[in-house]
């Protein structure tokens, strides 16, 4: 996947974990927490959607790499650059 | 033919007759956090078969019928407002949906009487106009609590923090602890930093119920426990877990063997470690801090329902009654046979719109199995008919003349919450605050074995055993994944770090 894919695919979790944010003017640089009301449940649910769509493993000491949207493609386009986009 | 149906008498059922023979994951019990982790774990496309040794599933969120159209919740008296989350997340929206805000939370003691909407905002006034406390005072308290983490000292008792903020003030400590005891067992001699968080964690939004009841509750969960494609037994008594060269390999239950390669155990965290898999198993250290742990207390309560032509009025009576008759607030009086303090739950037809209009109350005290444990038949069944007389003498205060509106009652004791959930000495939130430290060790101890369940108070309740049930089920599948055992220790520290804010 293309870092663009990356993110897209980002984005589908976030709009499945919180429904009722607006994300159309996510700022990439600027962390999750300031622009959405996210608690760690939620980023253990983030870490669960893409161990489950893609099979991508985050380990708890890399949960901090999730802070932002920038930082979360960095973090994940070394694993995922050899997945298909289905 | 006949004669011989009469002889052969009834065929035992087989309840675990359509289990297969291997699976993933096998939950062991089905109460809140065994029901979340088997849910979760199955969406994450994991094979998973639920266990419950009891004919119902639920666990303590749990409910029963009598004659006449009542029915009665035992332990739906309230939960904080992250319920909508956790339910909508990890169950159905339908069920999140079903979520209500109670109308009010009264307490009635000698040193106050009063109503309130149970959020940080009417308690910072009432504080403020009522007791006359500081406005800089109750807000830096607040902060304090809100600010308070799981990484910080467990030196500080809460008692040392009440006496920090409030010192020599009984009736304000009354007033922020009681609702607590009541709603995890702790106590002021436990940590400031367990009282923190869940007080925070309680006082955001006020205080919430479900609406339907809890037989709506777990009968919408075992529909999608279907969808999700979770196997679910009932009437299954785990009795053993078997090892294979310190990895969990099975587990032995209504004679038979069923093989998994993970084991979540929502069984009482001291049943799981000494009764079902065996104390020779776990390194010393282990078995000393599993030792250690203490069970929270036990609970009574008595269960009445008001005649079809009588009814009660939720703006007198509110949805939660904080009553007691001790002239202070002390741990040990709450957990005395002598009982001075009550919770009473008042139930109106708004709790089961679609049932039939009835008023029920349910009343409960924290109670010591000890003091219920070996009673002789007969003075067990005098000691709770006593509870049920007392109960009404207190109870007339608030529903006058409550005997002759009544056309049922009947009370359960420390001996009923053992019989039915299995818990040792019939706990009703588990295990206290060192509990959560012995519960996440377990995989560690042995490769594919793990625990959720109330433990540490932060971790119980409704709420807390829900997300405790997500979190554990996050590692399981992470390592089905991988195969190792990169734990996640120290995430639940985190949450309950910022249930606060
Ligand atoms: C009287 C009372 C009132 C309460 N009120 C509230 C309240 O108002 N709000 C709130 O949030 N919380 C309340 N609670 C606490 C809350 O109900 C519990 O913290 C929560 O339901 C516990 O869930 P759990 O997942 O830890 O498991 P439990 O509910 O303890 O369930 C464990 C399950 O495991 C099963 N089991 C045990 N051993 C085995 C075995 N060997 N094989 C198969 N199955 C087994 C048991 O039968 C049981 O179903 C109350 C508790 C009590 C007792």
């Amino acid at each position: 996947m293309t870092r663009e894919e990356i993110r897209g695919e980002v984005l589908e979790i976030l709009k499945d974990i919180a429904p009722d944010e607006d994300l159309s003017n996510l700022d990439d640089k600027a962390s999750f927490r300031e622009q959405m009301e996210l608690d760690s449940m939620d980023f253990l649910d983030i870490v669960m959607e893409l161990r489950k769509r893609h099979r991508v493993q985050v380990p708890e000491d890399d949960y901090v790499e999730l802070a932002s949207m920038e930082s979360t493609v960095n973090y994940l386009e070394p694993l995922m650059k050899d997945i298909q986009k289905v | 033919m006949a004669m011989e149906c009469a002889t052969l008498g009834p065929m035992p059922k087989d309840f675990l007759k359509n289990a297969q023979s291997r699976y993933d994951v096998v939950v062991i019990g089905s109460g809140l956090a065994g029901l979340t982790a088997a849910n979760v774990l199955a969406r994450q496309g994991r094979s998973v078969l639920l266990l419950e040794q009891h004919y119902k599933l639920g666990g303590m969120a749990t409910w029963f019928k009598r004659p006449g159209g009542h029915i009665f919740d035992i332990s739906l008296h309230g939960f904080p407002y992250g319920m909508v989350k956790s339910c909508r997340r990890y169950w159905s929206k339908e069920i999140a949906d079903s979520i209500v805000q109670l109308d009010g939370v009264r307490f009635d003691n000698p040193m106050f009487s009063l109503q309130t909407s149970f959020t940080r905002e009417d308690f910072t006034k009432k504080l403020i106009e009522n007791f006359k406390l500081a406005p800089e005072q109750v807000h830096a308290f607040f902060d304090k609590a809100r600010g308070m983490n799981f990484y910080d000292d467990q030196q500080t008792t809460t008692r040392e923090l009440f006496d920090e903020f409030f010192p020599g003030r009984e009736d304000v400590i009354r007033l922020l602890m009681e609702p607590i005891t009541y709603a995890n067992g702790s106590t002021l001699e436990d940590p400031a930093i367990s009282y923190g968080i869940v007080f925070s964690n309680f006082m955001s939004k006020g205080v919430f119920t479900f609406r339907g009841g809890t037989d709506k509750l777990i009968g919408q969960m075992t529909e999608v426990l279907q969808e999700s494609g979770v196997d679910v037994c009932i009437r299954c008594d785990v009795t053993k877990i078997n090892l294979n060269h310190g990895k969990v390999a099975s587990v032995e239950v209504n004679g038979r063997t069923i093989e998994c390669d993970a084991i979540v155990s929502n069984a009482n965290l001291r049943a799981t470690i000494f009764n079902l898999v065996g104390e020779e198993k776990f390194d010393r250290g282990f078995i000393d801090d599993a030792r250690a742990v203490r069970l929270n207390n036990s609970s009574t309560q008595v269960y009445m329902a008001m005649r079809e032509d009588e009814s009660l009025d939720v703006n007198e009576l509110g949805d939660l009654l904080f009553s007691s008759t001790a002239p202070t607030f002390q741990t040990e009086a709450l957990l005395s046979r002598d009982i001075t303090s009550r919770t009473y739950s008042f139930y109106y037809p708004k709790v089961r719109p679609e049932g039939q209009p009835r008023h029920l109350i349910v009343s409960s005290t924290n109670a010591r199995h000890e003091d219920w444990a070996d009673l002789p038949d007969d003075d067990y069944e005098a000691s709770k008919k006593d509870l049920c007389e007392t109960t009404l003498d207190a109870l007339d205060k608030y529903v006058p003349n409550v005997r002759e509106r009544l056309v049922h009652i009947e009370a359960s004791t420390p001996r009923t919450f053992q019989h039915y959930t299995a818990h040792i000495a019939g706990a009703s939130f588990g295990t206290k605050f060192e509990g959560l430290a012995v519960s996440r060790a377990l995989p560690q101890q042995i490769t594919g074995l793990y625990h959720a369940g109330s433990v540490g108070i932060i971790m119980s309740g409704w709420l807390g055993a829900m997300n405790y049930g997500v979190i554990v089920a996050n590692e399981v599948d992470n390592q089905l994944m991988t195969g190792g055992s990169a734990s996640t220790t120290g995430f639940e520290k985190t949450v309950a770090g910022e249930v606060a804010s």
